[in-house]
């Protein structure tokens, strides 16, 4: 059972179901459950995508594209049916928040693809969880069920005349298929390989038709920036940075959690008051601030406000909002190793500077935390990693390369402090002290 | 092959979707469920229903990593070891899990009870270290709170 954990500074919005008994359908009815879906009927399209602008909404899948823009680029008329997808293959490392809105409040995510349903004139909708979340289908599958019987979802959805039906399933263990085009690979029943763009999926998408694809935690916000109004929902965050966010706090905290945070909280603060500081008296040492593949920030780093914008000038990304927090007893050259480990297994191979690149950078990471590396090799790290940059059908290969290219950079002293045979400071027995002169 | 259930599921799943082969996935997901693996029999009794080859199923087969083609434990322990969960401990977890059970990384226990296996991120980093045993999840673990888990199935089994 996955909870949320609060502290005075969160805003429950996304979560305010949470922990309230709404996976069931009429306790979401007492608790405005599918009014916004009504009210989105009133406006139609175009009322829709303009409310969506207004309310700043930026995907929480990690890019940050704004999502009402995204909607905006499906054409009126298309030649093939539309469909609305719901990516809920959360496999970030340091992420996991989805899993909460599943698991607590189901229903606002179907209302979330009925409203982007109703705004792009689709008739159907997919909800897409990662196969590890097979408890959270059960869920899901059960809230489709309720919908149906209570007219929402079919055929004449809210006595409208408009048809609509969605369909939940669960992918089979691949990091992968949360891409956007791999995902919809995945769906067709195919190796979730990546597409190449363009066409981008809101021309040519899921069957060939246009596709508006959709973090599960965007499409959740969506019914309750309906509820509040976009203008109101906009101002609890930033600049071009609405709403809030559910912050997964990781690693080394005394009160590690999934917090809902205005965007734009204070990293620092996030670390040191929502999370209470780090356990046993120990220091920072780093901060991974938007899940594994965004580059590391330094203490110092961190007094930065959590939006897209503000960490993107910090030199890092907001990503998936999943912060690790590290303490002065990590090893950085076996952090970066670890991070890669799972690059590796998880590029599909498909685009050769990924499937090589990872592979490489790996060995280089194992041979460097060994000890066998010699001076050389930082610089060779660094060279490989950069040059998988951009050079990939999808950003995976950004992924293992970023995060890398932010250690050496950072933590260039503690990599080098691994050459000539030393191996891992943090690994071997300490030294004898020098006798006193 | 399959139970009246789960054929009677697979009858309905192939309707679901614009296309047949759109419910592949998920049935060799549901399949290995109630068979265990999947199996050649398995293999061939999908690409029937879902009008491809068999060929073309091993080759998605072998892109998904929660797929498999041999028969895994009664209980397939999943220890993560990604970074959230390496950063609390997960590392000792798999150690633990390895010495308890008797077996490596990918083995099976001779009574064929538990498989161990140490995964990638399972989407449980802030109640880390995480497992998932089947598809539950057991987090915020120790060692000793991982030997109350593996004492668990082991009651399950013997019931």
């Amino acid at each position: 059972m996955a909870y949320l954990t609060t502290h005075p500074d969160c805003v429950p919005l996304v979560s305010y179901r949470f922990g309230k008994g709404a996976t069931s359908i009429d306790k979401y009815l007492e608790m405005e459950g599918y009014e916004s879906a009504r009210k989105a009927l009133g406006l139609g399209p175009e009322g829709i995508i303009n409310e969506m602008k207004a309310s700043n909404l930026r995907g929480r899948g990690g890019a940050g594209f704004p999502t009402g823009l995204k909607w905006s680029f499906v054409p009126k008329q298309a030649a093939k049916p539309k469909y609305v997808l719901v990516n809920g293959d959360e496999s970030e490392p340091g992420t996991c928040k989805d899993r909460l809105i599943f698991e607590h409040d189901p229903h606002s995510v179907i209302e979330g693809v009925i409203i982007a349903g109703l705004a792009i004139q689709a008739k159907m909708g997919f909800i897409y969880l990662r196969g590890e979340y097979r408890y959270l289908l059960k869920i899901m599958e059960r809230a489709v069920e309720e919908a149906y019987a209570k007219g929402f979802l079919g055929k004449n959805i809210f006595g409208s005349g408009i048809d609509f039906d969605i369909v939940t399933q669960t992918g089979a263990g691949a990091y992968e298929v949360g891409e956007e085009s791999a995902l919809m690979e995945s769906l067709e029943g195919k190796r979730g390989v990546p597409r190449i763009r363009p066409p981008f999926p809101a021309v040519v998408g899921l069957y060939g038709g246009p596709t508006i694809i959709n973090n599960a935690e965007t499409i959740a916000t969506v019914p309750h920036i309906f509820r509040i109004g976009a203008a109101e929902y906009a101002k609890l965050g930033t600049e071009r940075n609405g709403g809030t966010r559910l912050f997964c706090l990781s690693g080394h905290l005394e009160r590690p959690g999934v917090y809902e945070l205005p965007m734009g909280y204070n990293l620092k603060k996030m670390i040191y008051e929502v999370g209470g500081g780090i356990p046993g008296g120990k220091k920072l040492k780093a901060v991974v601030p938007g899940g594994s593949s965004t580059p590391v920030l330094l203490p110092e780093e961190i007094d930065i406000g959590m939006d897209f914008d503000q960490v993107g000038k910090a030199g890092s990304m907001l990503g998936s909002g999943g912060v690790v927090v590290l303490d002065e007893t990590v090893c950085m050259v076996e952090f970066a190793l670890r991070t890669m480990k799972f690059y590796r297994h998880e590029s599909c191979g498909w685009c050769i500077p990924c499937r090589e690149g990872t592979d490489w950078l790996q060995k280089s990471l194992t041979r460097l935390h060994e000890g066998g590396a010699v001076d050389k090799d930082i610089d060779n790290i660094r060279y490989l990693a950069e040059n998988m940059l951009g050079r990939t059908f999808c950003p995976l290969g950004d992924a293992a390369a970023m995060p890398t290219i932010g250690f050496v950079k950072k933590f260039r002293k503690e990599f080098e402090d691994h050459l000539e045979g030393r191996g891992c400071p943090y690994h071997r027995a300490p030294e004898p002290e020098p006798a006193l002169v | 092959m399959f139970s009246p259930q789960l054929a009677a599921r697979f009858d309905r799943l192939v309707t679901l979707y614009p296309v047949k082969r759109s419910a592949l996935v998920p049935m060799l997901l549901y399949a290995q469920d109630e068979v265990g693996y999947l199996s050649e029999a398995v293999i061939a009794e999908v690409a029937e229903r879902v009008g491809i080859s068999e060929l073309e199923v091993r080759n998605v087969i072998s892109y998904y990593s929660l797929l498999r083609t041999k028969p895994a434990g009664k209980y397939h322990v999943q220890v993560c070891t990604n970074i959230s969960c390496m950063l609390r401990g997960g590392n000792e977890i798999l150690e633990h899990c390895k010495r308890k059970l008797n077996v490596p990384n990918k083995g099976v226990t001779p009574d064929g009870l538990f498989s161990l296996e140490e995964v990638e991120c399972i989407g449980a980093c802030s109640w880390a270290p995480a497992v998932q045993v089947n598809y539950d999840f057991h987090e915020n673990l120790t060692p000793e709170k991982m030997d109350g888990v593996l004492a668990e199935y082991r009651g399950k089994a013997g019931q």
